[in-house]
């Protein structure tokens, strides 16, 4: 387990991976990844039960976690890297020909920690929700994690999920919405509001649980808490508040750095507010 | 020319009894069903194994995505609904969560083609075959009758990788005897002929078989194969035939465009051209009607192989 202080250091270098990749290609999705920083470092370093060195597909006698908004890759495949999964150096290839760091993850590049391909939106819950009836079915005491954004709660193939999960008591499950309250082409309130998505979670038979994905103290403590009252007859949502573009001042409050990449004078501008803590790939 | 007839089966009830068996062959089976477990015949399988069937309402989408969880989760799930909610309306879950992600789901589809009858074009899909056959990796198979849709059901738990199977409403003649080997890829041949090769798939096998008697009439001896998977395409079967025969007809319950036609005719002209004919839906929608009356208005029976027979025999000299 990791000290707040050396979740917060993880995050710092996450982060940095994340502007680095994203202007090495000139492509990718750094807001909503700067913004999961700390809640996926929180998660993968101190809340799942796994084993990279021994990640297998059926994620048998371990926790596992889909990533349903898979635009966000760069923050998954730096989480991924920093937790033993694959070479930290690969993730210079991101977004390259020939690299298993696709734009959007992908299993059929053998990436060790993925195990569905997600970008087109809407479909993560699904699975995650099959993953979880397979564990059930095996026996299998370990949890279903899956992220998923904010403005991808508009598909429709998301209350399927919810219905489905809520009415058969998949409890095994922990959804998390990425609350930043930006979409590509503006705030989600405008785009297409989603009215009160705990109450409408809660109608589906779920338990919520609201929590600021920024303050890393506070995601700990809601994972943990997720995590011990998991299997207790409901699934449960965490509604996640985070910022898009947390950690890099002039990413923060627009939805403009959804999908664009930093020039060289931004990212240099970036870079220096997020120091070096694991060290660079 | 005789054809050996064993009874009159519909082919779902070949899927349905196939799923029930193989749920008692292999603990790895799962099955899942969008609200239609008695028009898909699951509910042998539904009641003799309650912890492995999932009834997700009508949301197919959702299905999708629930089996290719169960299928990172090590098992082996059969999806079922009608053919038109089994691609088109779930097309991106099935690309993106099963057939990129690799997933191993057999996709189940009934009530394809317009032999469904009454129900009319909205729900008598004929560019399913297409569809999913232009998915990487993605096998499909379209079996002839009520046994080889049983055995086609049980050989796919034992194929790595995601199937689509299609199959059909209404009662069909039952050819293929109960113990003939099923091999997902590898065709049979049905009749030995020197004149022209008729490849079917699905129903139209057996009117195939129908359009190869009245031409045996005739003094023309047409090789009839059975090609009920379309992809992987046998091909050796297909060229073999060629070879003796020198001119082809294809017949199925399908558009034109991607069907398994197609798929004949890029192996043709690629390796061996000749005069060949396509016996297909071109380019229009279903309607109801009555299967008979359907296969009448759409080209589609054994008259129109004949006919189309006779074209490509011409153009043989």
């Amino acid at each position: 387990m990791h000290t707040l202080e050396e979740l917060k250091s993880i995050a710092t270098q996450v982060r940095r991976d994340i502007i680095r990749m994203v202007h090495a290609c000139q492509s990718g999705h750094p807001g909503g990844s700067l913004g999961c920083a700390d809640f996926m470092t929180a998660l993968f370093f101190n809340q799942l039960r796994i084993d990279p060195a021994k990640f297998s597909m059926d994620g048998k006698g371990e926790d596992m976690f889909f990533l349903s908004n898979g635009h966000i890759s760069p923050v998954f495949y730096s989480v991924l890297a920093r937790r033993g999964y694959f070479p930290v150096s690969e993730l210079a290839t991101f977004r390259r020909l020939h690299s298993r760091l696709q734009g959007h993850p992908a299993t059929l590049e053998g990436l060790p920690g993925i195990r569905v391909a997600s970008g087109s939106l809407g479909q993560g819950l699904s699975v995650a929700v099959g993953a979880a009836l397979a564990k059930k079915l095996a026996g299998d005491d370990k949890l279903v994690w899956v992220l998923m954004g904010d403005g991808e709660q508009q598909e429709g193939q998301i209350w399927e999920a919810a219905m489905f999960a809520g009415a058969r008591k998949v409890d095994n499950l922990i959804g998390v919405i990425d609350y930043n309250g930006k979409q590509i082409d503006g705030p989600v309130d405008e785009v297409m509001p989603l009215g009160d998505l705990k109450a409408k979670y809660e109608a589906f038979g779920w338990k919520v649980i609201s929590f600021d994905g920024n303050d890393i103290a506070q995601t700990v403590d809601t994972l943990n808490q997720a995590r011990n009252k998991a299997c207790g007859g409901q699934p449960q949502l965490l509604l996640m508040k985070t910022e898009m573009g947390m950690g890099v001042d002039f990413m923060m409050g627009t939805h403009k750095w959804h999908g664009s990449a930093p020039n060289d004078a931004q990212a240099a501008s970036a870079l220096a507010q997020l120091p070096e803590t694991l060290g660079d790939y | 020319m005789e054809i050996k007839i064993f009874g009159h089966k519909d082919t779902r009830s070949g899927f349905g009894d196939g799923l029930l068996e193989l749920g008692r062959r292999n603990p790895k089976v799962v099955a899942l069903c969008a609200d239609l477990t008695g028009s898909l015949k699951m509910d042998a399988f539904a009641k003799e194994f309650p912890e492995r069937f999932f009834q997700t309402g009508i949301a197919e989408a959702n299905m999708m995505g629930i089996a290719a969880g169960l299928a990172t989760g090590g098992y082996i799930p059969f999806t079922g609904t009608f053919a038109n909610f089994s691609t088109g309306r779930v097309y991106d879950q099935i690309r993106q969560s099963i057939a990129y992600s690799g997933k191993n789901v057999k996709i189940c589809a009934s009530h394809a083609g317009v032999t469904l009858g009454e129900d009319g074009a909205t729900h008598q899909i004929l560019e399913d075959i297409g569809m999913m056959k232009m998915l990487p990796g993605m096998a499909v198979v379209v079996p002839a009758d009520y046994n080889q849709t049983k055995a086609a059901t049980i050989a796919m738990a034992e194929w790595d990788g995601p199937v689509y199977l299609r199959f059909g409403r209404p009662k069909w003649p039952i050819f293929m005897p109960e113990d003939a080997p099923f091999v997902i890829g590898k065709a049979d041949q049905l009749t030995e002929g020197e004149h022209l090769t008729i490849v079917a798939t699905g129903h139209m096998v057996w009117i195939a078989l129908l359009a190869a008697q009245q031409l045996d009439k005739e003094g023309i001896r047409a090789e009839v194969i059975n090609m009920h998977t379309i992809k992987p395409l046998d091909e050796a079967a297909v060229l073999n035939s060629v070879r003796k025969t020198g001119c082809v007809v294809t017949a199925e319950e399908h558009q034109m465009a991607g069907g398994l036609g197609e798929s004949i005719a890029s192996l043709l002209v690629r390796q061996m051209p000749v005069p060949m004919e396509m016996v297909a839906v071109n380019d229009r929608f279903g309607q109801s009607g009555t299967p008979e009356e359907l296969l009448v208005e759409y080209g589609l029976d054994a008259d129109h192989i004949v006919a189309a027979a006779r074209k490509a025999l011409q153009r043989k000299g």
